[in-house]
């Protein structure tokens, strides 16, 4: 084992370049956080003690009772939020993110022209959970007594198992703002290692105890809702607790880590080696390693560094049948299918992904946001698919339509100085009158360039000049890296909707590039058609980016929301325009995922999705690898 | 009518009231100012769009074009570039050159050939507010029925005049050959479509690429015949699925949100055609369409022909039409641009639909006063037509008892309310006084004025002359066939089957249906709608009444089952004469050329003998619809081989259907299921 944490690393990088930006990246990232305190560190099983004897355990995000630093009825961070202030500003609060503690004077009125809000009409949440709407657990007494016995903490407190019966989908979010709650799980333990879930896992065989694996908690997918119709305990196994690098392979350059780690503290200790994964999707605060694993996750910056099954070198998962790993790391195999395909997107129904091996890069010498303002979303696309072409997409490349431009608008914080906004002014006549672009069709693509200086400014060039073919204008940096910095805060805005009568959410596909934009258009279109017909008062805002793109096609989101007031059960309209809109997807050539995976909230399709035979290639693996269905959660099939 | 359009979408108004003579304020102003008038179509919101020259270089450039020239080009050992020259060729032939100022040529020639030929143009504002709205979201279909060739520009004059984005429309290449015409019309929008074009690969190519592209990029409003041509019958056409099919595609292939259709129904009190149709149904060819045709036609400017209605349907939408008839997923594991033969199920839908618009023209035209007399008319005898004639008083008595069963029915008419009924039928005789005139509180069948009176006639001569004047009488019959035919249907399958059983009825019904669905126009797979229709309308009138399993005729429904069967009688005499031809010794292969005049032969002495009562056994339009529906139900074979249409026939399976015609095989030997196959 190699526990190289720290300082040591540092004398690895080459130079003081590489040093200054991992330390700025660290202080982008560590910037928001807020080291939490965790309570009962003390309780460890014994070996696992020998095993991560100097690891920086305080230094960690994720405590067990989450609900100490998280909502447990919102996202992310309890001390940041949106709020409109006594003025009626709108504000961000704490001190995590770049727009903490900002005034953002726009947000009101978007808000107010977009769904039709009103700051007088507020839907709070309920403040706190009342003991009463929890279940009492359902406990295995013989499961618990030897449980209890290995010494593996766990917990039978109800908030805590209230946290672990829900993902951020809109209904789960929905619902325990109303202060109602399901199903959840009648037990929470946490492992500290691997050999802690290979006992856990045997123990809820011997004694018939459901297990549902709990990452980061960021499925959007209903992945964690815990089956109504299960009568076997439900036991909550929360990796958060493995969460140590266990040795960094600075000759092959791949980190060997615990899957219970999040993103945000896997690329903060790796920056400190002067190395990062490069995988950074956009729940990276809070998924997990596991959770990427278990549901093929795509990392933001996938053009360089790949997606999450590109970045994995072994894994090492504990199934009712044993523990299933390859023998070596060799970097392609020709062994039958690739066994790390049973497990990629497996979504927690064949066992818990305990420890997994990943590529690593030294941390970028250079990174440089950018965007281009493109007169239309046809032009926009275009110029994606040229790129995507000539494979030189940047790091990130993603293109916002109209709406999400306006939108992206909408969120600038009050501008410091005149000469801000006096140059803001200059830019947008200069766009919208000297060049005639149309405010309401122009839209807007970001980039990230990583690598090295003098070839990031090079492939900046070429892209621009691709850019400009399409019509493109070069809008500066700082709009580039205002995109990639919402995207963190974005999530907190669902909550501020909530608090007036707005629910939305984001769903994604991937798409052969020939039919981006009629998906775009026919999802779009039916969306806001779907809720005029079931009678949602104000046209809702229904807005796509392109977000990633591959040489065959690209990952398209579309992000829907509308005011629900005047519904009387406004989740259900949402549900229904949701599917109509995934059925829109699929009949247009677009996939039933592209990274948020299947759970239980897309199931329905995957037949269609994937032939019957291929259904059942999926189902005889259950079978074999999961005969009594221990790994309860029903997701997938 | 209460039928299976109504649910999914009726057109326009349901009375008279909402349409406005676009006419009566041009009658009073200046056709120049008409002509000049600003024209300020609203915007098109559906997305980016083309200009007239971006056409054919899109469809030039398109992936789909190219593979198809590629596939040529290896197939036939030419060039890539011969057979780009070839389709160039063909799109400049076939291209428009839609041009402001052309239409404004037309509106002023418009405004005066339609002011002195028809007392008023009534269009309903309500459909024309529902197509402005429409056609700023996205594309559009304009499917208007075609009755005569004046109305082939009318659409675009009234969009003209309403400020609504003008159509490009479909033609018959015919058009283009006019002189100057030719040219005219191409630059008011219209593209012209070879007749034949078989398995012309090429040309299907470009002129679907042509199509789909100006639905695709909603360069403008598409108007074409869903029908495919003008009814020589005046009786709606089954529809024809090649266009109809391009024109969906881009739905299909998510290439569009949505395409709306819009139904167009327009109805003439008289037809400046009528004789011309009569001999053609005859025999007598038809001119070729030529500019100097056209001059010579001025002379029937001198004429009057009434009012003409247009009546603009509700806008449908394809999407709403086509939900759970067409899984679009079926496109996603090809190139949407490779040529893909169409599935089962988007043949069958783009048919349902095409049907379904030929159903909601027919709902949405308005039925003369002179339409109803024409039905009476044509039950009379035609000798007693031609020699004693009708008494006045009989004919008006009866056709204001039609009136009260055609509005039971539903039908839309266009009988003036504010004008006595003796007046308006009075009118209408004086309008068509060249079928019929009235004498001495009598009405006649006027026959042609022969040209040498003195040379004898001989008998097969008089015969085509009251054929003449049968068939164009006919012809206004058949405006308002579709009211009556569902429950015609069943009033015959009461009458042959001689059964009350409903499920009896039912599979006569069908029986019926099934081989004369050339004839009328049954959208697919709704018999059983169908059947409901005709029940629901008998009961309606108190002709049946249906218990259970039960449907018996009520006394007072006699008079109305009579007429309802009288209705049908025609139809079914003519398809007997030509089973009877069919089943005549000796004949077992025949050309389509030599079968026409030999089954006419043998209608004309039928009708000589006093065996056939009925003249329309002539008439061609009859005679290929037998044919149609003889190969359908394979009682005819098509010989591969055969170059000239040459046909085998199965004795056998004809003289089943004549039986059945007949009553001879009881219903509950026939198959009950839906549109089964016999």
């Amino acid at each position: 084992m190699d526990h190289k944490h720290g300082s040591s690393m540092a004398s690895n990088s080459s130079g003081s370049d590489r040093q200054r930006v991992a330390q700025q990246r660290l202080r982008i990232i560590a910037g928001h956080l807020q080291r939490p305190v965790d309570v009962d560190s003390t309780i460890r099983a014994a070996e696992c003690k020998a095993q991560g004897t100097e690891t920086h355990v305080e230094e960690k995000t994720v405590p067990k009772r989450r609900q100490e630093i998280m909502k447990w009825n919102g996202w992310g961070y309890s001390d940041t939020k949106f709020l409109f202030n006594k003025k009626g500003q709108a504000e961000f609060t704490g001190k995590r993110y770049k727009l903490s503690g900002m005034i953002i004077p726009a947000l009101k009125e978007w808000m107010e022209g977009t769904f039709g809000t009103n700051m007088q009409h507020k839907s709070p949440a309920t403040p706190i959970l009342t003991s009463g709407a929890v279940q009492p657990p359902t406990l295995n007494e013989a499961f618990v007594e030897e449980l209890t016995s290995t010494g593996i903490p766990f917990s039978l407190d109800a908030e805590d198992r209230v946290f672990r019966a829900h993902g951020h989908c809109l209904h789960e979010i929905f619902a325990l703002r109303e202060g109602k709650v399901g199903r959840v799980p009648d037990l929470v333990v946490w492992p500290n290692c691997h050999n802690d879930v290979v006992k856990i896992v045997e123990l809820a065989c011997k004694h018939g105890v459901c297990l549902i694996p709990y990452g980061g908690g960021t499925s959007v997918s209903s992945g964690l809702e815990c089956p109504p119709e299960e009568t076997r305990s439900i036991v909550s196994l929360d990796t958060s607790q493995m969460n140590r690098i266990l040795w960094i392979d600075e000759k092959n350059l791949t980190a060997h880590m615990e899957a219970g780690i999040v993103g945000q503290d896997l690329e903060r200790l790796l920056n400190e080696s002067g190395y990062c994964t490069g995988h950074e999707p956009d729940s990276m605060e809070f998924s997990s390693l596991g959770g990427w694993v278990a549901t093929r996750a795509s990392g933001m910056k996938k053009n360089i560094y790949g997606n999450i099954e590109d970045l994995v070198v072994h894994v090492r998962m504990v199934t009712p049948q044993g523990v299933i790993e390859k023998s070596c790391q060799g970097p392609r195999m020709s062994i039958g299918p690739d066994i790390h395909h049973f497990i990629l997107g497996s979504e927690g129904t064949l066992g818990v992904v305990t420890e997994v091996t990943m590529k690593i890069r030294p941390v970028p010498e250079y990174q440089k946001y950018g965007s281009v303002v493109f007169p239309s979303f046809e032009q926009g696309v275009a110029c994606l698919r040229e790129v995507a072409k000539q494979r030189c997409a940047p790091a990130s490349i993603r293109l916002m339509d109209n709406e999400q431009f306006k939108f992206g608008h909408a969120l600038k914080p009050q501008v410091s100085s005149m000469f801000t906004s006096f140059l803001d002014g200059l830019k947008t006549f200069y766009i919208t009158k000297f060049k005639g672009f149309e405010p309401n069709s122009l839209c807007v693509a970001t980039l990230l360039f990583e690598g090295g200086r003098e070839k990031v400014l090079q492939h900046e060039k070429q892209v621009y000049d691709i850019a400009a073919k399409f019509g493109g204008l070069a809008a500066g940096e700082d709009n580039g890296q205002r995109g990639y910095m919402l995207t963190f805060v974005i999530a907190y805005l669902r909550d501020l909707g909530m608090d007036y009568y707005v629910i939305g959410e984001s769903f994604e596909t991937s798409v052969p590039w020939d039919r981006v934009l009629d998906i775009c258009r026919n999802v779009k279109a039916r969306i806001t058609r779907e809720c005029k017909d079931k009678g949602v008062q104000f046209a809702p805002l229904s807005s796509c980016r392109v977000t990633q793109t591959y040489d065959a096609g690209a990952c398209v989101y579309f992000y829907f929301a509308f005011n629900y007031r005047g519904l009387s059960d406004p989740v259900h309209v949402y549900d229904e325009v949701e599917h109509a809109a995934r059925e829109e997807i699929l009949a247009n050539g677009g996939s039933l995922s592209h990274h948020h995976g299947v759970g239980k909230l897309r199931k329905e399709w995957m037949r269609e999705a994937v032939s019957n035979v291929g259904m059942g290639m999926l189902k005889s693996v259950k079978d074999y690898v999961d005969p009594n269905n221990i790994f309860g959660n029903r997701n997938l099939l | 009518m209460t039928n299976t359009c109504r649910d999914s979408g009726r057109a326009g108004p349901d009375n008279e009231e909402e349409f406005v003579d676009i006419l009566k304020e041009k009658r009073c102003s200046s056709d120049l100012c008409h002509a000049l008038r600003d024209f300020t179509p609203g915007p098109y919101k559906g997305g980016p769009t083309c200009t007239a020259a971006d056409l054919p270089k899109a469809v030039l450039e398109s992936q789909y074009f190219r593979y198809v020239v590629e596939e040529i080009a290896t197939e036939t050992g030419s060039s890539l570039e011969e057979v780009r020259e070839e389709a160039c060729v063909i799109l400049e032939e076939m291209s428009q050159n839609l041009q402001l100022g052309f239409i404004r040529l037309l509106a002023y020639v418009l405004t005066k050939v339609l002011k002195r030929l028809f007392t008023g143009v009534h269009v309903n504002m309500e459909g024309l507010d529902a197509l402005r709205k429409a056609v700023g979201e996205g594309p559009v279909i304009l499917l208007p029925n075609h009755r005569s060739y004046v109305d082939f520009l009318v659409i675009s004059y009234i969009l003209f005049t309403y400020d609504i984005p003008l159509p490009v429309i479909a033609a018959g290449l015919p058009l283009a050959g006019m002189k100057m015409f030719g040219e005219i019309f191409r630059r008011s929008g219209a593209f012209y479509i070879r007749r034949a074009i078989g398995s012309d690969k090429l040309y299907w190519a470009v002129l679907s690429e042509y199509v789909r592209t100006i639905v695709k990029k909603g360069y403008a409003p598409l108007e074409f015949y869903v029908e495919g041509l003008r009814s020589r019958t005046l009786k709606s056409l089954i529809p024809k699925l090649g266009m109809m099919h391009m024109v969906l595609e881009p739905y299909f292939k998510g290439e569009v949100y949505d395409i709306k259709l819009v139904p167009i129904s327009i109805s003439y009190d008289r037809v400046l055609e009528e004789s011309l149709l009569a001999h053609e149904l005859l025999g007598v060819p038809k001119p070729k369409e030529s500019t100097a045709g056209l001059l010579k036609a001025s002379k029937v400017l001198q004429n009057n022909y009434g009012s003409m209605h247009v009546n603009f349907g509700r806008p449908m939408s394809v999407r709403q039409l086509c939900r759970g008839k067409i899984n679009r997923c079926q496109y996603n594991l090809a190139p949407r641009d490779l040529p893909q033969k169409p599935s089962a199920d988007t043949q069958a839908c783009v048919s349902s639909l095409a049907h379904l618009m030929v159903r909601i023209q027919e709902e949405g035209s308005l039925i003369s006063p002179w339409s109803l007399m024409a039905c009476l008319l044509l039950q009379a005898p035609t000798a007693v037509l031609t020699e004693q004639g009708l008494p006045w008083h009989r004919l008006t008595e009866k056709t204001l008892w039609l009136r009260k069963l055609a509005l039971d029915f539903g039908a839309r008419l266009n009988w003036p309310g504010q004008v006595p009924d003796p007046d308006v039928m009075s009118s209408a005789v004086a309008l068509h006084h060249s079928i019929v005139r009235r004498e001495a509180g009598r009405v006649y069948l006027v026959q042609e004025e022969e040209r040498e009176t003195e040379r004898p006639i001989n008998p097969e001569e008089d015969v085509i002359k009251t054929a003449v004047a049968v068939l164009m009488m006919a012809a206004y019959r058949n405006q308002s066939l579709h009211i009556f035919v569902r429950p015609a249907l069943l009033a015959t399958a009461i009458h042959v089957a001689k059964t009350a059983q409903r499920d009896e009825l039912f599979a006569f019904f069908c029986f019926l249906r099934d081989v004369f669905s050339n004839e009328f126009v049954f959208i697919p797979g709704k018999s059983s709608q169908d059947f409901e229709e005709a029940c629901v309308l008998l009961r309606k009138c108190g002709a049946v009444r249906i218990s259970g399993q039960e449907v018996t005729v009520s006394d007072a429904g006699l008079e109305v089952l009579s007429f309802l069967q009288a209705l049908l009688q025609p139809f079914i005499d003519s398809y007997q004469v030509m089973f009877r031809y069919l089943c005549e010794d000796g004949v077992h292969v025949f050309a389509e050329k030599q079968l026409l005049p030999a089954v006419r032969n043998l209608a004309t002495k039928l009708i000589l003998s006093g065996e056939l009562h009925t003249y329309e056994a002539l008439s061609s339009d009859t005679q290929k619809n037998v044919v149609s529906a003889l190969r359908r139900l394979e009682a005819l074979t098509k010989l591969k081989a055969s170059e000239q249409n040459e046909y085998r026939v199965n004795k056998a399976a004809v003289r089943r259907i004549d039986d059945m015609f007949c009553g001879k095989i009881p219903p509950r030997m026939l198959q009950t299921t839906p549109d089964a196959k016999l």
